[in-house]
């Protein structure tokens, strides 16, 4: 039994082939079934998101399955052979293992440590379970890399901290008011980035939106886009007090929030924190509000600091969460081998039983006169026999198959246990 | 007999005692790893060490309430031991309840310091306090004390967190501390709920003792340094409890207020028996 990873993924392919390639994720009855019922597969699981493509299956052998795979792949999406090929990767055995628990713990994504991946691999295990196409080793697999996941997030600092400047405004923003949900944020203008900021903030679970604009009418795609409240232009100072988060990047050549309406603003909601994003060029908040406590400016030059900062720290961590993953494959591959073994030692024992069996039955039944003790004492010499046979085959079978397949196929080939025919 | 076995139960105590002090101070440097290091495993690792090394601690306290018959806090270094207890049983029901694990960076660091002081005192000879004091009073006056004073060494380690970490955000100097520790709403309602303990525990560990005292000496309130630096304690907190109600005394500046307290605190608990004889004075016990 072989573990094979087949797939794509933004290392390999651009977004065009990616999407060529994806599988509805609602929807996956029909390709499971298809790679389940391919002649030398036993179970399978389809992880498609945006970022790769991947098919995760147990088999017997490798080369066979790859061509079925790739054959299945084109089929199923119409695409030619050739068109795919080049962008498709093929792991077997402790490399597949590998993969899947790189790939689990986030090593394999794009932005490395991010938590998305581990949810969606989740989902693709759960509806492969769902249509019945795991059995006992993707099963364990799954969970096991679900587990190395979490192994990989405890121990190393991997997935501590935020690389995109929209995740570091969200996480500064926790780091001061620790829970979002009923903060307020007022967004002034519509820049883009603090467009992008504001849709962070909101997936958030931030409830309540204000925004503001000169032109009235060009705050209310915004508004209605979020689920947000519109303010008008000059009547939004009177309800300064109230925000927690601001967020400006209105086009003006003048600064609009100036020291002294913060200064007002923070007696009126008597010193409670406000966290400020500036995202405007030329800036639109003074920047030395940063002065006054409990008033925390943060642009956009910051914010970036921030990001180059915690991948420094994420690409040192991700040595560590490398060697956590070698450990543990190395652990399941030496299971997987297990997993082998002891089918075999009793498949040889069941064959050797009964030729055992059947020889004494035609025996006794010709041999006239023989008395009950005889009998018994014939079966056990037998049954010594065969015990003393069978002694060291097993043995090597448990002390040599657990690291290497090789002893496995040598003792199916010597005592014909693949062909059940000739019992 | 008696004295052999006495000395044969402070040898066990002894040991116990090197034994704990090795588990805690194992238990700090894994916290303190945990606060330097981006791994969170440590933290499990710290908090678990802690836990066991506190039922050691736990043990020795009932040992000693059995060996001397009397609860023990008669002397410095046992008082110091007390303290210590509070310290780390406190932070253990408060890791379970609000999960803020870091806290055991500068709490255990804390903890141990005590119990090395108290070891390094334990030359002296415990001093057997007088019938007339041995009342229910001894217990009920000093673990509200030392409750009190535990939350208010709690709102110290809280004030630091949250100047380190206001500091980081304001200056916007990145390390990975900024990960480490809560964010400043945490800290700011962590030391706002150590304030109010600390000032309840406090209150009533004043009232006790007074009451104590109208038992044992015959008055209320003899002036003496500790009843006279308790209340300048007790007003420090109040004064910083009633600018946070009133007019919204919080973050930076209260964190400042609440590493100072803290110092009065232990000049309240130490400086005072050390430096200031009194009727606190453990020597004094014999002669009110």
């Amino acid at each position: 039994m072989n573990i094979i990873v087949a797939g794509l993924s933004h290392k390999t392919a651009s977004i065009e082939i990616r999407e060529k390639l994806s599988f509805s994720s609602h929807n996956l009855y029909a390709p499971l079934q298809k790679i389940v019922n391919l002649p030398t597969l036993y179970e399978a699981i389809i992880l498609s998101t945006c970022n790769r493509v991947e098919i995760v299956c147990t088999a017997d052998g490798s080369e066979k399955v790859i061509r079925e795979i790739k054959i299945f792949l084109a089929d199923f999406h119409k695409l030619s052979l050739k068109e795919i090929t080049p962008h498709l990767y093929f792991y077997t055995g402790q490399n597949a293992i590998r993969h899947v628990f790189r790939v689990a713990s986030s090593l394999d994504s794009m932005i490395v440590g991010e938590p998305q991946i581990l949810g969606q691999l989740k989902a693709a295990y759960r509806s492969a379970v769902e249509n019945k196409t795991t059995g006992s080793i993707l099963n364990r697999f799954l969970h096991k890399a679900f587990s190395v996941a979490k192994r990989v997030r405890t121990e190393t600092g991997i997935a501590s901290s935020a690389v995109s400047i929209s995740f570091a405004a969200v996480e500064l923003a926790r780091k001061i008011f620790d829970n979002l949900e009923d903060k307020k944020i007022l967004l002034i203008g519509a820049g883009e980035m603090a467009e992008l900021l504001t849709r962070h903030l909101v997936s958030y679970m931030v409830k309540e939106l204000y925004i503001t604009n000169r032109t009235f009418e060009h705050a209310l795609p915004l508004a209605n886009e979020f689920g947000g409240k519109v303010l008008k232009f000059d009547e939004f100072f009177d309800n300064l007090a109230r925000m927690d988060i601001i967020i400006s990047s209105a086009d003006a050549r003048d600064i609009i929030i100036t020291y002294e309406k913060i200064a007002e603003a923070l007696r009126a909601r008597k010193n409670k924190p406000i966290f400020l994003i500036d995202t405007a060029v030329p800036r639109n908040i003074d920047p030395r509000i940063n002065d006054l406590p409990n008033v925390y400016l943060y642009n956009i030059d910051d914010l970036d600091g921030i990001v180059e900062k915690n991948r420094q720290v994420r690409e040192k961590e991700a040595k560590h969460a490398e060697a956590i993953v070698e450990e543990e494959q190395m652990r399941f591959y030496v299971w997987l081998q297990q997993q082998e073994v002891t089918p075999t030692i009793i498949t040889l024992k069941e064959k050797i039983e009964s030729i055992r069996l059947k020889e004494i039955e035609k025996t006794f039944s010709h041999w006239e006169g023989l008395r009950e003790e005889d009998k018994e004492k014939i079966n056990a010499l037998t049954q010594a026999i065969v015990n003393k046979i069978l002694h060291s085959p097993i043995n090597f079978l448990k002390t040599k198959g657990e690291k290497n397949r090789f002893p496995i196929e040598e003792i199916k080939k010597i005592f014909n246990l693949n062909d059940k025919e000739d019992v | 007999m008696q004295i052999t076995l006495l000395s044969f139960f402070k040898q066990i105590d002894l040991y116990l005692f090197y034994l704990t002090l090795a588990i805690y101070c194992i238990g700090t440097i894994n916290f303190l790893i945990y606060l330097i290091k981006p791994r969170p495993l440590f933290s499990h690792l710290a908090f678990y060490i802690t836990i066991i090394g506190f039922v050691f601690h736990s043990i020795i306290f009932i040992f000693r309430y059995v060996t001397y018959a009397c609860f023990p806090v008669t002397d410095l270094p046992q008082s110091l031991f007390f303290f210590a207890w509070c310290f780390v049983g406190v932070f253990i029901i408060f890791n379970f309840k609000h999960k803020i694990p870091v806290l055991g960076s500068f709490v255990t660091p804390l903890a141990t310091v005590f119990l090395i002081s108290s070891a390094t005192l334990f030359t002296q000879k415990p001093v057997q306090i007088p019938p007339p004091l041995r009342s229910i009073w001894l217990p009920i006056h000093t673990t509200l004390a030392f409750l009190g004073e535990t939350f208010f060494g709690f709102a110290f380690c809280g004030g630091i967190m949250y100047l380190i970490q206001e500091n980081q955000i304001k200056n916007k100097k990145w390390s990975h501390f900024l990960h480490r520790l809560p964010s400043l709403q945490t800290l700011d309602d962590l030391n706002y709920l150590c304030l109010s303990f600390g000032f309840f525990f406090l209150t009533l560990g004043i009232i006790t003792g007074s009451i104590w005292a109208e038992f044992a000496w015959g008055s209320y309130w003899s002036w003496d340094p500790k009843e006279t630096w308790s209340l300048v304690t007790w007003l420090i907190y109040a004064a910083l409890l009633h600018g946070r109600l009133t007019i919204g005394w919080r973050g930076r500046q209260a964190a400042f207020f609440l590493i100072i307290g803290f110092g009065v605190v232990l000049f309240t608990f130490l400086g005072v028996n050390l430096l200031l004889p009194g009727l606190h004075s453990y020597e004094s016990f014999t002669s009110p």
